[in-house]
């Protein structure tokens, strides 16, 4: 226990998406708070300012580069609806590439502003314990500062995994901490995983006009629902994604010509196979991030398995006054907007009189594929298990991107309900365009405690894509043709 | 004898095919009266041939000439002028509608509903005439009539209008660029087509009477006007064109046309290559001889009262559609009202077409979904100390790294405090408004509370989490 009265009120280690909305709701209610953010170069060298995964290395960056690919579609589209655009048309990545690391820097500055004109003292240390109330932060530079707070919350996140059993894996590939401040094209991409962060990646990768393969060990977005996963990867080859399926790397080496050489198993032919790539991006999981932290000094408990720091519903740790948000937590979903929610949810419980607990139930998600994929609630996977009986309604619409005769994408719209009674509505997935603009709606509805035949009743919006969801009639029981043409 | 005889100028296929999913006999009849210019069009009605459809896709053109100028803040090279050919986008599009067309006529015929290209009108009970393009006349006789006939643009009244203005009813299938473009009215028709027009690349003028988006929230139409001059619309206000004369022939020509100040004595002048009327839409109930079988009809307005199961006060005689008094002159409205109507009638089911809280989005180039009501009908309904309004701006990412347009987004909702806050009331400003709209309108319908609208979690980065 410290000898003096802690100094701050709270100290958030971590100022990413959690660990800010924390720190800042805390400041509301008139404490005394301080954040400690620091990034540790990635192997190949990148670092980042304050903010946390999601702006730097994550959603902001991602979206911004999806929306580049969505772009590419569009310049294709123009052209049938009369724009006279001359060939060639080409994408170069350092005038993306500066326009979006410029805007993430805009977003660290905004952060540090805030935190000030909220009176919250942020220090850019490598924090870790001495004991339950002390920290011993550490500047890039070795200077040690101590401080004491009264609360703890850890929201260090997490950073992704090298699978450092590939001989070369860790000298020569990168991962999406790198892959957003490139400051040249990546040119020809290997990308390892089927992550939605490997998807993703190798999506808009594509659509930049770069050849991009993906190789995949097993299943694509585990446990998404894997008929909409299909759907996504399949959508991805049409698009000029190439797969390698259920295989997996052996070793990467270095070539003369600088470009790298991968050899990798194919499980299913049994052989072995190589090609080389400029970029070999590993994007097979993430891992939380507790090393430097020295839990054991204080006995936060972590979790054997994954490592993440195991909490109760309230957010508490193992140990009473330090608490846990975000990436890092355990059987937590891996989201900006919950860990923000639990964090300024976990500050109104300590200093607002609040007992209000975060809700992880139904909580939508959408995947940004070149075709994205937007849900909410259970998979027919997860109601299955759960032995529900259920409903599964679909409807596949074809090609309503309706002037372009050479394009012919597959929408699909699914509910997942209750067979008994009222119907409530259990999920809901859509795979088209602007699949988080359609979900978020939806997701409320379903708070609730949505049923089928409310779903019937709202009459849409036309023309759009979300009205489909309205006029969703078909069951996966029935057997019947679910795809429907024209208007 | 057939059981059902429909009048349609509008297009309700999926009705329809109910009907004929019960295996009554179904004919419908349907007769596109050509524009003053000579214009008409297929099977499908307004929505398919001359509203949302070619309205969307000609947005959609719009949208992508702003994506192309944003595409190269994202990296895209190409050269720097790009021009857009009117002819090249209208043809695909009469194209699709085409395609629509064949699809309706395919889909009556594999329903075995009898479809007959001809105008109908009532001569007696039970009984119609069908007179086709070719002045052929029959008589037809049904144990049931549905009358769907829809609305046509109005036009002014004054000297010119026939002669040299175009309507909606005219402007999607305009076989020439219409160049500098005059747009009458305020709207939605209105804003919707200047709006597209102008992000093609023209010169666009939009006259208004008085307000903008009547019946709508009118805190957000200003935000859309607004929006609007703020990408080179030029807006006439509080004046009225009182005469359009032609100054050249051509494909387009020239016109003259000549305003009045609603305020004064004020006169103004201007040349135009088009001018666009969009000053409202007149039903087509006048002239179907509804006097023959009695049913009644709001004289000032041609609209058709009806009661909850959208029947006339002529037993037999059903309407849906634009046509009815007080009610949404919307697709999806239409499409349900038919539907539901014909399930009661021949499946035993009792769902009434629920009108309240019907969404809708205003395709303008800052498009705006609504749900419920607006911040001057809740005033009004629940008094303004009754009634909590949050609000919020908001810069969609996609528009970052372009600098575009920073702050004028925007999302609201109203809640009634004394009903446990519920949210009587949803507006959002911004892209995609019709795809962000759908799912709220959904949670409107389940009773959604803010507290609800609190707890459920944003998805990142999207630009409908700041609704939540």
């Amino acid at each position: 226990t410290a000898a003096a009265k802690p100094f701050y009120d709270l100290l958030v280690i971590g100022g990413g998406s959690g660990g800010l909305a924390c720190a800042k709701e805390a400041a509301q209610f008139g404490r005394k708070v301080a954040v400690l953010d620091y990034v540790e170069p990635s192997p190949q060298g990148t670092k980042w300012g304050l903010g946390g995964t999601c702006v730097n290395v994550g959603c902001i960056p991602k979206k911004l580069m999806h929306q580049a690919a969505l772009l590419g579609s569009a310049l294709k589209d123009a052209q049938h609806y009369g724009w006279n655009i001359a060939q060639p048309v080409h994408h170069t990545w350092s005038l993306m590439a500066q326009a979006v690391q410029n805007y993430v820097k805009s977003l660290n500055w905004g952060h540090r502003v805030q935190l000030q004109d909220k009176k919250v003292k942020y220090f850019n240390m490598k924090g870790s314990f001495s004991d339950p109330y002390t920290i011993r932060g550490l500047t890039k530079a070795g200077k040690e500062t101590v401080v004491t707070a009264e609360n703890i919350v850890i929201a260090t996140g997490g950073r992704p995994k090298y699978p450092t059993h590939i001989a070369g894996a860790l000298e020569y590939g990168i991962t999406s901490d790198d892959l957003f401040w490139l400051k040249k094209s990546p040119g020809k991409t290997l990308v390892v995983g089927a992550s939605y962060v490997s998807l993703e990646c190798a999506g808009f990768l594509t659509g930049i006009g770069l050849d991009t393969t993906v190789m995949m060990r097993s299943i694509p977005l585990r446990g998404f629902d894997q008929q909409m996963a299909s759907l996504v990867t399949e959508h991805m080859e049409s698009y000029g994604t190439k797969f390698l399926k259920r295989c997996f790397p052996t070793k990467v080496e270095k070539l003369e010509s600088n470009r790298l050489q991968v050899t990798w198993k194919n499980t299913d032919l049994g052989t072995e196979e190589t090609d080389s790539f400029d970029t070999v991006m590993w994007a097979v999981g993430r891992a939380p991030d507790t090393e430097a932290l020295n839990l054991e000094a204080v006995g936060v408990k972590t979790n054997s398995e994954t490592g993440k720091i195991v909490v109760d519903a309230s957010e508490a740790t193992s140990v009473p006054h330090i608490y846990a948000i975000g990436d890092i937590t355990e059987g937590r979903p891996e989201l900006t907007p919950t860990a923000i929610a639990a964090g300024k949810l976990l500050a109104q419980r300590l200093f607002g009189q609040s007992s209000e607990l975060m809700d992880y139930d139904n909580v939508p998600t959408t995947v940004f594929t070149p075709l994205e994929y937007g849900c909410v609630g259970l998979s027919e996977e997860m109601a299955d298990l759960g032995a529900l009986q259920f409903h599964l309604i679909q409807l596949h619409a074809l090609s309503l991107n309706v002037l372009r005769k050479d394009l012919y994408v597959m929408y699909c719209f699914q509910v997942v309900c209750l067979r008994e009674r009222e119907q409530r509505i259990l999920g809901l997935h859509f795979i088209g365009p602007n699949a988080g603009e359609v979900i978020q709606g939806f997701a409320l509805g379903i708070k609730c405690g949505a049923t089928y035949p409310q779903l019937m009743k709202t009459i849409g919006i036309h023309p759009t894509c979300a009205e489909e969801i309205t006029k969703l009639h078909i069951t996966k029981r029935s057997g019947l043709d679910a795809t429907v043409t024209g208007c | 004898m057939t059981v059902w005889l429909f009048l349609c100028k509008s297009f309700i296929i999926t009705k329809l095919k109910e009907a004929a999913k019960y295996e009554k006999k179904v004919m419908v009849l349907d007769f596109v009266t050509p524009t003053p210019l000579g214009n008409s069009w297929g099977l499908g009605g307004t929505c398919v041939n001359v509203g949302c459809i070619p309205k969307k896709l000609m947005h959609q053109a719009a949208l992508l000439g702003q994506a192309l100028e944003d595409s190269r803040k994202f990296g895209w090279q190409f050269t720097e002028e790009v021009k857009h050919n009117w002819m090249t986008m209208t043809e695909s599009v009469q194209n699709y509608i085409g395609s629509l067309n064949w699809g309706y006529r395919v889909a009556l015929r594999e329903k075995k509903v009898t479809y007959e290209n001809a105008y109908g009108e009532f001569v007696g009970p039970h009984t119609v005439k069908a007179t086709n393009k070719r002045g052929v006349e029959k008589l037809y006789t049904a144990e049931r009539f549905l009358i769907a006939t829809g609305e046509r643009p109005r036009y002014l009244g004054i000297p010119g209008d026939k002669e040299y203005c175009i309507s909606s009813d005219d402007l999607f299938s305009l076989p020439y660029c219409p160049g500098k473009t005059l747009v009458v009215g305020a709207s939605y028709v209105a804003l919707e087509c200047a709006g597209f027009l102008a992000g093609l690349g023209l010169d666009v003028t939009v006259m208004v009477r008085s307000i903008l988006l009547r019946g709508f929230d009118q805190d957000i139409a200003n935000k859309i006007g607004e929006y609007m001059e703020g990408h080179g619309i030029n807006f006439i206000r509080e004046f009225v064109p009182i005469k359009v004369e032609q100054i050249e022939e051509g494909t387009p020509g020239r016109l003259k046309v000549i305003a009045k100040s609603t305020k004064g004595n004020q006169i103004i002048e201007g040349e135009y290559n088009t001018v666009l009327l969009a000053i409202g839409r007149d039903s087509c109930t006048r002239k179907i001889g509804l006097d023959k079988v009695g049913v009644q009809i709001n004289e000032k307005t041609g609209k058709i009262p009806v009661n909850d199961e959208e029947q006339t006060n002529v037993p037999y005689i059903y309407a849906v559609g634009d046509i009815l008094q007080d009610k949404l002159e919307l697709t999806p409205v239409a499409i349900q009202a038919g539907r539901l109507l014909v399930q009661r009638l021949y499946a035993g089911a009792t769902s009434k077409c629920d009108y309240v809280n019907v969404p809708t989005t205003v395709f303008t180039p800052l498009e705006y979904g609504a749900c419920g009501y607006s911040e001057e009908t809740a005033v009004e309904k629940f008094g303004e100390e009754n009634i909590e309004v949050y609000h919020s701006h908001f810069w969609p990412l996609e528009w970052t790294v372009p600098s575009r347009d920073n702050n004028k987004c925007y999302a609201k909702i109203i809640c009634n405090i004394q009903d446990n806050e519920r949210v009587i009331g949803f507006h959002v400003l911004g892209p995609n408004a019709g795809e962000v709209t759908q799912g709220f309108a959904a949670a409107i319908k389940c009773g959604m509370t803010k507290e609800q609208l609190d707890s459920t979690i944003g998805i990142h980065p999207v630009c409908a989490e700041v609704c939540v």
